[in-house]
């Protein structure tokens, strides 16, 4: 061990309890699946089977829904909008209280380092549970009108790469507003999703206002197409995102849609580069890039070019991958073996391409799913790895000359979901932000979330806003 | 069409498309026969084609950045000009609309003067949407974080049957937040819309905001679903279930934001609140760290 390594800091997981098996949550209570097969969990980090999942097929959405529609019906919808709000402070509380458990139990499932799920994803889930609390019964105040409506029962499908905070971010909001909850976890993440529905038993929440149906795609799309939903609210890749949106042509159903980016992180000459740096690391690394916003690709003005990456690599030489369970990992493990590849075969791609590609030494552990944060410079606009949502560590570099370059470079894109810019010129800040074409601008930050402020992208991300008062117009009838 | 007192024979106009600003005919050479509500022949209009259609959009792309660019004080002005022109107009309005919709002089004469007010209406509205739709935010940290809407970009949009009033109450919301629209006017009575035109042109509005084509709603729409440069659609105008479907289907291409057809027939006369406002907006929300 040299003078500046680190000694193990594993966070124990003696404080969680999987159980070998997990039915569905319907109708508040746990139940064996009528016509699912059960698949299993894996922890990406060792591939250690964790339990066995249901596989909800038709019958059991069916049954999920109707659970939803009753509750919505007998107790929620009406339900004082004050008494909404005390369950929801009731649930943000819960989540506070069993925080630990459930930061171990997403790192276990995800193979996301604890220190972010910890310091990150479990704060941020409390938050939006309390804030979306709060307008439960505030709702004539939104801007949608006097009396708003509920929608009626949602569906909602989540990602993997942030399990809990997705499932926060659409129950939610839709609980507030009076709505009931049919909710799908992805299937290599379901854990944190039925520690959840232990959280709605202990908070008495009426049963069928949250029902969660596990499975892989044909669960999710058997509940997108189930016709007694009223709203679809859904976050994944751009591809599943326009599946969704043909299934509810010529319906009645709502749709929020969350999906890819690609988005540009632009550097300009006078940018603090350390701290530019700090918010390159953290716009792609972060989460081991498993961020739909994440800043995937780098635009560094030409002259500081090379000053910024020779800094770059400094820092991400002392980055730290391994168990994510060890309270100095930066890095984690790639959630799935099929999530994996493809951050293998872009990265390839990127070299036959002709780009030149980077990575610090970095000792990948024997088992489990891993990938070394890798840099790719000299890439061009036409280059896939500059086009495709890579989904991990994986930063292209490109450079730019004047604002009005980098402007049309950080647009050139199908997606535009977030933007970065560094420069310490307040109006050039502002200039770039009014024409970046993305629902979210970090100005010398990144990657930085709060249930206050609405997130939701522009073109082929998707439509409709997630957290704050914009968030609730999509659970709504104005 | 009214003709001449007396002895003296009318001069009849020539309907033709309206496109990046001007008033081309179909490149298709294309024209159909429109009618008024009592079978009388009115005119003949453009048929317009697919490439009409491409054009228009290519026309509505080009405008996008000076439109939206412009100060929202100066788009209020231009919609308020709308107005002044349209009222100007009034009396060879409620003709073309009484022709076309088979209304009473009376009726048509409403529909006018509703139509005027509802320019009037959204021309206030482009100063002010910023500010009832967008926010400052209190997030957990020592940034300024603030949410401003801006306009989604090229919109399509199939105009119902009420030819003036329907048509002002889809295509006043598009553009007074700075969108560029591609209109597909009533398939049925499309006079009012090319007449609407001339307005338009006539009132400060730059070329290629607004792009009128006449012609099949179920010929044109599809390739302005299908397109990708269009950022969203508005099916409003579009009868058959089965023809809104599979337009919704063709949107989701490039995931077009798409406004359907109201459930019921719509009530044009009603106050229009701010839904296909926040149709055709995005939200945009820009951090920034605190700190000296």
């Amino acid at each position: 061990m040299g003078a500046f390594d680190y000694a193990p800091a594993p966070e124990s997981r003696s404080i969680v309890d999987i159980a070998p098996s997990y039915g569905l949550f319907i109708a508040g209570e746990m139940v064996d699946p009528v016509d699912g097969a059960p698949f299993k969990t894996v922890n990406p980090a060792t591939e250690e089977v964790l339990s066995e999942v249901a596989a909800a097929g038709p019958a059991d959405v069916d049954r999920a829904v109707a659970a939803a529609r009753s509750a919505y019906d007998t107790s929620w919808a009406a339900m004082p909008g004050r008494d909404r709000a005390k369950f929801l402070y009731r649930l943000a509380r819960l989540v506070q209280e069993r925080s630990r458990e459930l930061a171990v139990l997403e790192s276990i499932d995800n193979g996301k380092p604890i220190r972010e799920s910890r310091d990150v994803d479990l704060p941020l889930v409390a938050a939006h549970l309390f804030h979306y609390a709060g307008w439960a019964d505030k709702l004539g105040h939104a801007g949608l009108g006097p009396d708003p409506r509920p929608l009626g029962v949602a569906a909602q499908v989540i990602p993997w790469n942030f399990p809990l905070l997705m499932l926060a971010w659409k129950i939610a909001p839709a609980l507030a507003t009076g709505n009931t909850v049919v909710l799908k976890p992805a299937e290599t993440t379901p854990l944190t999703a039925l520690a959840f529905a232990d959280i709605c038993r202990q908070a008495d929440l009426p049963p069928g206002v949250v029902n969660i149906v596990t499975g892989a795609g044909d669960t999710g799309r058997a509940l997108v197409e189930h016709a007694g939903v009223d709203k679809v609210a859904f976050t994944g890749s751009t591809e599943v995102g326009r599946q969704i949106a043909r299934s509810v042509a010529g319906t009645r159903k709502r749709v929020t849609l969350e999906l890819g980016g690609k988005a540009a992180n632009i550097v300009f000459d006078d940018a603090p580069l350390d701290q530019a740096v700090e918010g390159i690391v953290n716009g792609i690394f972060f989460n081991q890039g498993h961020v739909c916003c994440a800043g995937s690709r780098l635009l560094v003005q030409e002259s500081v070019a090379d000053d910024l990456l020779e800094r770059l690599k400094r820092r991400l030489a002392t980055l730290r991958l391994g168990d994510p369970l060890d309270k100095n990992t930066d890095i984690g493990a790639i959630n799935s073996p099929e999530q994996l590849a493809r951050i293998r075969e872009l990265s390839a791609v990127g070299e036959q391409e002709g780009a030149e590609r980077w990575s610090p030494a970095c000792d990948l552990p024997d088992r489990g799913f891993w990938f070394p944060p890798t840099v790719f410079t000299g890439v061009t606009q036409a280059h896939r790895i500059a086009r495709e949502e890579i989904f991990g560590p994986v930063l292209s570099v490109l450079t730019f000359r004047t604002p009005a370059e980098a402007l049309e470079k950080a647009n050139n894109t199908p997606y535009g979901l977030s933007a970065g810019v560094w420069t310490e010129k307040g109006s050039r800040i502002l200039w770039m932000a009014q024409r970046l074409r993305a629902g979210v601008v970090w100005a010398n930050t990144f990657n930085r979330f709060d249930p206050a402020s609405p997130f939701g992208g522009y073109k082929e991300s998707g439509y409709g806003r997630e957290g704050g008062r914009h968030g609730l117009e999509a659970y709504l009838h104005a | 069409m009214p003709e001449a007192d007396g002895d003296r024979l009318a001069v009849r106009k020539t309907y033709k498309l309206y496109l990046a600003g001007a008033f081309p005919r179909s490149e298709s050479g294309r024209t159909y026969e429109v009618a008024a509500a009592d079978g009388r022949f009115l005119a003949n209009a453009a048929l317009a084609s697919r490439k009409d259609a491409r054009d228009a959009v290519v026309a509505a792309r080009k405008a996008v950045a000076g439109w939206s660019g412009a100060t929202a004080y100066n788009r209020g002005q231009v919609l308020y000009r709308v107005a002044e022109m349209l009222e100007g107009r009034r009396a060879q309005f409620v003709a073309e609309v009484a022709d076309g919709e088979g209304l009473s002089p009376a009726e048509a004469g409403d529909a006018v003067d509703a139509a005027i007010d509802r320019w009037v209406w959204y021309a206030g509205w482009s100063d002010k949407l910023a500010q009832v739709l967008g926010s400052s935010n209190p997030v957990a940290g020592p940034y300024f974080d603030f949410s401003v809407p801006e306009p989604t970009g090229v919109v399509a949009v199939v105009a119902p049957a009420s030819s003036l009033l329907g048509l002002v109450s889809v295509v006043a919301p598009v553009i007074v937040s700075g969108n560029a629209a591609v209109v597909v006017a009533s398939e049925r009575a499309p006079l009012p819309a090319i007449t609407l035109a001339e307005v338009l042109a006539t009132s400060d509005l730059p070329g290629g905001v607004v792009n009128l084509l006449t012609g099949r709603a179920a010929e044109i729409a599809p390739w302005l679903a299908s397109h990708m440069d269009v950022n969203a659609l508005d099916l409003t105008g579009v009868d058959d279930p089965e023809l809104a479907a599979d337009l919704e289907r063709a949107a989701a291409d490039n995931l077009k934001r798409v406004v359907r057809p109201p459930a019921a027939a719509p009530d044009w006369t009603a106050d229009p609140g701010l839904d296909r406002l926040r149709a055709f907006l995005e939200i945009k929300t820009v951090w920034h760290p605190v700190g000296v």
